[in-house]
């Protein structure tokens, strides 16, 4: 028992399966999922769909935030990767090719990751604090995303696009498969191969593994564009999923809702340390908790102030130190020396 | 002197960068020399607009610029991109350029106190366009011109009270809001909620804030179809919502239009598109066309002739089957 307590995903669990109880009691039918129309269809089924964006963003927030970065572009990349596809795409003779709709991902994607490099050269090539570095894409990435969509919102109507974010595949969203791949991908690069060590070692202290051989500046930079490229199909889902782009308002401070969702996931901003299964949890706990408002009828004006008291509660619960305070009776015993969220020392 | 007008300069061509707009450049160069002297008879109108964050916005672009051109008036126009700093920044510039009439659709209700007194002092006469401000004094500009919100909720309203006016049963309405506390949100909901409160079987189920934006209207339809069985009538705020909430109602197996009856405001050309294509029932337009109005208004003004302090735009309703007719000859 105080070993399931103990694990680091044991509070974002309990988080998660509180919120779904609370509907549970207040919204019927919330847990039904039914066939319908040859693919699962419910409030569940919703939430990863509409989580599955905010997923992606999230992931390459991760490995960002692991090597004490932060990426606050990832916003405008999201504007951009859509406004592109859509522009590309209604200037096709037939929206319905399916290679047309290929090469405007690949041209929405390519963008994406010149856009990281560029990140990625701001913070590791020149040194800038990578919240400053980030912050100039960040502004100006939403201006070149109006500027490609002529501040219009570009409707597109393309069935090969709309599968992206909207469509079906196998009875499941289709957004949540490439976010399943995206994820194990993700998973095995990092925790299979070394590309994880390397990358908590530059977020421990990067100059300590600059002199035992590693590159910093070649991880920081695949972070970075890894990042990007996220964000970049995280863009194309939300766009795709209402078939239009709306340079003004896509993926509007999903960077912040991207941190919080890497922050409730037990991964310190200090870097060093990372979970992609907390951030994944993270991430579904802020959908969760915008559908929990939508079914149970919360008025739109306490909005915000409900969502601020529940994720108060949830970062509350998350930090060791206030645990140990209040629980600290009971746990004293077992856990002599609680866990420390310092900065590891990646010593040569 | 000099140094006034290099600041001039240097303040236009900020400006123009931050609005990043090509369109105003003539105007903007032209506005040091041709302006200050003032002699000739034709009036010089400083407008500052909002942004181009919408087809509606920019046939309302369209509209007064077009207009000037017609009515013989010298338009300096500049697009703050939706930062009040930079609309603050183009009023300043208009004052000093000693404009004859400055004109603007503010981005927020508050916070224009001293940039409007700077005018006043100048004696330069201020008209608001399509948005007000929240200003207790209200000698600060001479009139409001734009769209009656309230009316367009009732009208809305009206139109759902006549449709169900031989049933009896429970009509169940779900609401799609605009940005919480935004005007139009605020007064498209008192409105629409006035008219239908006479009856006690139009019955509001549900009612959340899409944002004004396809993706939160699908998302919010989306939460409502799957914890209300049984949906009537949508009532959404703009089209942009009512779209995203028609691929939520056709995800969910039903026929948008006929199964739930769709209501929105605005009439931008995909909501006219949806309209005449049977999946929206009926649309209150929220015209941007203003350009005309205000011409007439500014003239009025300049001669120091009184002008009403709140003056409507002009607008109408539509149908699917005016939508039809309606379609082709829309300028946005």
């Amino acid at each position: 028992m105080t070993r399931f307590l103990r694990h680091r995903l044991f509070w974002p669990v309990a988080i998660l399966v509180a919120l779904l109880a609370l509907n549970l009691v207040f919204t019927d039918n919330f847990f039904r999922v039914q066939m319908k129309d040859g693919h699962l269809y419910g409030s569940l089924i919703d939430i990863v769909r509409f989580g599955a964006p905010l997923i992606l963003v999230s992931l390459g927030m991760t490995l960002v935030i692991a090597t004490s970065g932060i990426d606050l572009s990832v916003g405008s990349v999201v504007a951009i990767a859509g406004a592109l596809a859509c522009l590309q795409i209604s200037d096709l003779g037939d929206q319905n090719s399916i290679g047309g709709v290929l090469g405007a991902v690949g041209i929405a994607l390519a963008l994406s990751v010149v856009l990281g490099v560029w990140n990625g050269l701001l913070v590791a090539g020149i040194g800038i604090q990578p919240i400053i570095a980030t912050l100039i894409l960040m502004v100006a990435g939403r201006g070149l995303a109006q500027l490609i969509t002529d501040g219009q919102i570009t409707t597109v109507n393309s069935s090969p696009y709309k599968l992206i974010g909207g469509g079906y595949w196998l009875t499941l969203p289709f957004s949540i498969i490439i976010v399943a791949v995206v994820l194990a991908l993700t998973a095995f690069l990092t925790r299979r191969l070394a590309l994880g060590l390397l990358i908590e070692s530059v977020g421990g202290n990067a100059e300590a593994s600059r002199l035992s051989g590693i590159s910093a500046r070649g991880v920081l930079i695949t972070v970075y564009t890894f990042c990007a490229l996220c964000a970049g199909i995280a863009g194309l889902m939300i766009s795709s999923n209402v078939s239009s782009a709306d340079g003004n308002n896509a993926g509007l401070w999903i960077e912040l809702d991207a941190i919080l969702a890497v922050v409730i996931g037990g991964t310190s901003l200090a870097g060093g340390r990372f979970s992609l299964g907390g951030t994944v949890l993270g991430a579904l706990i802020i959908q969760t908790l915008t559908t929990t408002i939508y079914s149970i009828g919360v008025p739109p004006e306490t909005t915000l102030l409900f969502k601020a008291l529940v994720v108060t509660i949830v970062c509350l619960l998350q930090s060791p130190a206030f645990r140990e305070k209040v629980f600290h009776r009971r746990r004293r015993p077992q856990a002599p020396s609680p866990v420390t969220e310092e900065k590891v020392r990646v010593s040569a | 002197m000099l140094k006034r007008i290099s600041a001039l300069i240097l303040a236009g061509a900020t400006a123009l960068t931050m609005a990043g707009c090509s369109g105003g450049g003539d105007g903007d160069s032209s506005a040091s020399n041709g302006s200050s002297g003032g002699g000739d008879d034709k009036i010089v109108m400083g407008f500052s607009q909002v942004g181009a964050e919408s087809g509606w916005r920019t046939a309302n672009t369209k509209s007064v610029q077009e207009s000037a051109k017609e009515a013989g008036i010298d338009l300096k126009f500049s697009d703050a991109q939706q930062k009040q700093e930079n609309q603050i920044k183009a009023i300043r510039s208009y004052i000093q350029q000693k404009v004859d009439v400055i004109a603007f659709s503010p981005v927020v209700e508050s916070g224009w106190d001293t940039v409007l007194k700077e005018a006043q002092n100048a004696k330069i006469p201020v008209i608001l366009t399509d948005r007000a401000v929240d200003s207790k004094d209200t000698s600060l500009y001479k009139t409001f011109l734009g769209s009656d919100f309230v009316e367009e909720g009732k009208k809305a309203g009206q139109w759902l009270v006549d449709q169900y006016k031989d049933s009896k049963d429970t009509v169940n309405i779900v609401e799609l809001q605009g940005t919480t506390g935004s005007a139009p949100a605020n007064d498209r909901k008192a409105g629409f909620g006035e008219i239908i409160s006479a009856d006690p079987k139009f019955k509001v189920i549900a009612s959340q804030s899409g944002d004004f934006t396809r993706a939160k209207g699908k998302e919010v339809m989306e939460a409502f179809l799957k914890s209300n069985p049984k949906i009537d009538v949508l009532y959404a705020h703009n089209d942009d919502m009512g779209l995203g909430a028609i691929e939520a109602i056709e995800g969910a197996g039903k026929v948008p239009g006929k199964d739930i009856k769709i209501i929105t405001v605005d009439a931008v050309h995909d909501g006219m598109q949806a309209l005449a294509d049977g999946k929206i029932n009926y649309i209150v337009e929220c015209s941007p066309l203003l350009g005309p109005q205000l011409m007439d208004l500014a003239k009025k003004v300049v001669k120091g002739e009184q002008v009403p302090p709140r003056v409507v735009t002009e607008e109408t309703t539509f149908t699917q089957e005016q939508a039809k007719e309606a379609l082709p000859n829309r300028k946005y």
